[in-house]
């Protein structure tokens, strides 16, 4: 098991340093250190002194991949890619253009965005499951049917519509929470709820005919006749069979993106205003901020590949038949 | 007239003829035929299809694009004076196009949205709704509406009686739910109909912050969000297939290297990804201003590029399943048959493998078309889709947005383009859902 971790970890850093090279090419290729730093010091007072310091002080000043200056090793090594991806590699992200240090930012942000996402995704999964479990066992009914039709509705509306709708609802009209803001502790939970429930409501009606899709490719295995066959009431089939079965393609689905949490909401907080990762990310986006963009960008990956290897050790505890070796 | 082939008109017509012939190349095999014939039986689907297709004319329309001379006062200049570029909806909508109002104006409103100060003949300052220049004055709404529905309604009844002739050189009964289809047709015509000869003589849907008619904007939305739909997974496609294919049928270090290369793409989150390139693209569009004569263009250029970085970021789950499949085929008798007679490869993946992943693709491209029409709103609110400058469902909700705070609230901006977003999107949904039903295999019971 644990040599097995390992081997996946190492799996991981070709990977990343893939992810690495294509932000890099992407943001170093096309917006050359000099776009950067004249981008900075703004266009007026520019002049080629003021370009090379502001390069000399962020390391900028160096040949992207090939050190023709240096000998030997130092070829390959003294060159802005590999110097930005050791960088990287043990987290230091560097400085932002407003001069904050990028890695207390994410660390201060990861509290707010987790207060959101992680209520969220929990309240969704339970929901959404037991939803689907029923019209599972109502299958084919009107009730089915009727819900089936509704949850093409609900996914066939733009998100957007559901925030904007809950904020003039719940917040202009009827004053139940407050329309944004953030704040820690318990107090701060007038602010999170609205998020939460529509984060939850926006994503029931994909959420609702994924699981049910999972449940019925069960549902029709010879499993579940014999077990119906041998008596069992269709309540005890469904959570002692179906459930149980269906677990290993939601697994498959669910336990990769647990770690993705910790990045936020891109919409949900700069709608709702919350200070996370997921507001940090869109406003850099607008600064075009390329520092911060990177590093979220690798943040993300980590977190992904970190997902994938969740998923293959949360098999081994539902399925008996996986071996990991 | 000149004739301007924008980027994504090139695309958008080698598309539709590239449709229209593998329709034709299709349409002799009897399988094919039976299982579209099997798609359409179903009425929604046939609704939804219809649906599909009066989006896709709105966006055909919008993409034949030209410069109309301009008439001019001196008549020896031999040189012609072009105007701008148009698209054959905007002189559909030209009467839309000129007329802007001062500021917001509601749904079928006569005055302004807002108070004016205003300073009348005796000097005295007061505050009041100022009309609005471009409506008819006086006018009934309800005889307009009748007059239009009639004119509809003929339109309608031409159309339907045409199909009917049509059909009935192979006697009138028919498995397909026809009726159901006549009647979509029929509601969309009418409500377009309505909308249309009332625009001359209102804002049908109201008009926005500098006072643009909405029903206008909504109109030409539907080229941006239809042709990120379809191009982006035009695009994306024959990367997905050819690597999907050899990856799963060469093996060895082809298999490993373009595994390598999904996985890596894959593990960088969608909308950073996409950020990430759109801010490279904008800082390389900045730089090359050479490239683009007319604003139009740029917005345009932009829109391709996007349309390329949505493909490249979203191939890779495509190419992930056609692998899979390519695997579990290339092991089936048929195939190793082939190979034992000697068959070459590029002839079995012709025969028998891309065949055998038609249903794949299809569910595929059709599955991803609502998924980026919804994206597309999303992008721009981040900031990171089309050009701010172009009509879309996003830039729309995202201006809109803005005025969310104002009392009482501006929502026909907003109301608009969720509704012409939420049309098309359940109706690519629900045409979808039977295709896969149709066409997945898994689902023969």
């Amino acid at each position: 098991m644990l040599s097995y971790i390992i081997r996946r970890i190492l799996y991981a850093v070709p990977i990343l340093i893939g992810v690495n090279l294509i932000t890099f090419l992407l943001f170093f290729m096309v917006n050359s250190p000099d776009d950067m730093a004249r981008a900075q010091l703004g266009a007026k007072q520019v002049s080629p002194e003021l370009i090379h310091s502001w390069k000399e002080a962020r390391g900028y000043d160096k040949p992207l991949f090939i050190n023709y200056e240096s000998a030997g090793i130092q070829k390959a090594t003294d060159t802005l890619f590999v110097q930005e991806s050791l960088k990287l590699f043990s987290f230091d992200f560097g400085f932002s253009d407003a001069n904050r240090d990028i890695g207390s930012d994410i660390k201060e942000r990861m509290v707010p965005s987790l207060a959101i996402a992680l209520p969220t995704f929990l309240i969704a999964l339970i929901t959404n499951i037991s939803l689907a479990l029923l019209l599972v066992l109502f299958r084919g009914s009107v009730l089915d049917t009727s819900m089936m039709i509704l949850a093409v509705m609900i996914m066939s509306i733009s998100g957007l519509f559901y925030i904007i709708a809950g904020q003039v609802l719940f917040s202009k009209i009827w004053h139940w929470v407050p329309i944004s803001g953030y704040e820690s502790g318990w107090d701060g939970i007038r602010f999170i709820i609205l998020p939460v429930l529509i984060g939850v409501f926006a994503g029931i009606g994909a959420g609702v005919r994924w699981y049910r899709s999972i449940f019925l490719e069960q549902i029709n295995q010879d499993y579940v006749r014999t077990a119906r066959a041998k008596g069992l009431s269709e309540l005890k089939v469904l959570f002692g069979h179906v459930l149980r079965n269906g677990m290993l393609p939601i697994l498959t689905g669910v336990v990769v993106i647990i770690p993705s949490l910790f990045m936020g909401s891109l919409i949900m907080e700069s709608f709702f205003g919350i200070p996370g990762l997921g507001s940090y990310t869109i406003d850099a986006i607008h600064a075009q901020d390329f520092a911060i963009v990177k590093a979220m960008v690798f943040l993300g990956s980590v977190l992904y590949i970190v997902g994938l290897i969740l998923t293959d050790i949360s098999y081994t505890l539902f399925d008996p038949r996986v071996k990991l070796s | 007239m000149k004739i301007v082939l924008l980027w994504t008109d090139v695309m958008v017509w080698l598309l539709v003829v590239s449709l229209l012939l593998w329709a034709w190349t299709v349409s002799s095999s009897p399988q094919v035929r039976k299982l579209w014939h099997t798609v359409f039986k179903s009425s929604i689907a046939m609704a939804s299809a219809i649906i599909l297709l009066f989006y896709l004319l709105f966006a055909l329309l919008d993409s034949v694009h030209f410069r109309l001379a301009t008439p001019s006062n001196e008549s020896q200049n031999k040189t012609l004076q072009y105007g701008g570029i148009t698209s054959l909806l905007d002189v559909m909508f030209s009467h839309n196009m000129k007329n802007t109002e001062r500021t917001y104006s509601a749904p079928f409103a006569t005055h302004e949205y807002t108070k004016s100060i205003v300073i009348d003949e005796q000097g005295v300052t007061k505050q009041e709704y100022l009309p609005l220049e471009y409506v008819g004055k006086g006018d009934d709404i309800t005889s307009k509406s009748i007059f239009a529905g009639f004119v509809g309604l003929a339109i309608v009844g031409v159309l339907i009686f045409m199909h009917i002739l049509w059909r009935g050189r192979g006697g009138l009964k028919s498995e397909l739910p026809w009726r159901t289809a006549y009647i979509t047709l029929g509601v969309l015509i009418v409500t377009f109909t309505w909308l249309y000869l009332l625009s001359y003589h209102y804002h049908v849907l109201g008009t926005d912050k500098v006072g643009g008619d909405v029903l206008y904007q909504s109109l030409k939305s539907i080229r941006t969000g239809v042709l990120i739909g379809i191009l982006t997974t035009l695009i994306m496609l024959p990367v997905a297939v050819i690597l999907g294919v050899s990856a799963g049928l060469f093996g060895g270090w082809v298999d490993d290297g373009i595994q390598y290369l999904y996985t890596t793409l894959s593990s960088i989150p969608g909308v950073l990804l996409i950020a990430a390139g759109v801010l490279s693209m904008q800082v390389m569009m900045d730089n090359n201003p050479t490239w683009f004569e007319t604003t139009l263009e740029r917005s345009d250029l932009r829109l391709l590029f996007l349309i390329i970085i949505l493909g490249v970021t979203s191939w890779t789950g495509l190419c992930r399943l056609l692998r899979a499949e390519t695997l579990k085929i290339s092991q089936i008798e048929f195939v190793t048959a082939a190979k034992a007679f000697g068959v070459g490869k590029m002839t079995i993946i012709r025969r028998h493998i891309i065949p055998n992943l038609m249903h794949i693709i299809l569910i595929s491209v059709v599955l991803d078309f609502s998924g980026l029409v919804l994206a597309e709103a999303v992008l721009s609110y981040v900031g990171v889709g089309v050009d701010p400058t172009m009509h879309s469902w996003g830039n729309m909700i995202n201006q809109a947005r803005l005025e969310m705070a104002r009392e009482p609230m501006v929502w026909w901006s907003l109301f608009s383009a969720f509704v012409f977003m939420f049309i098309l999107v359940l109706a690519a949904n629900l045409f979808s859902d039977r295709i896969q039903r149709v066409l997945d295999p898994r689902n023969k019971s």
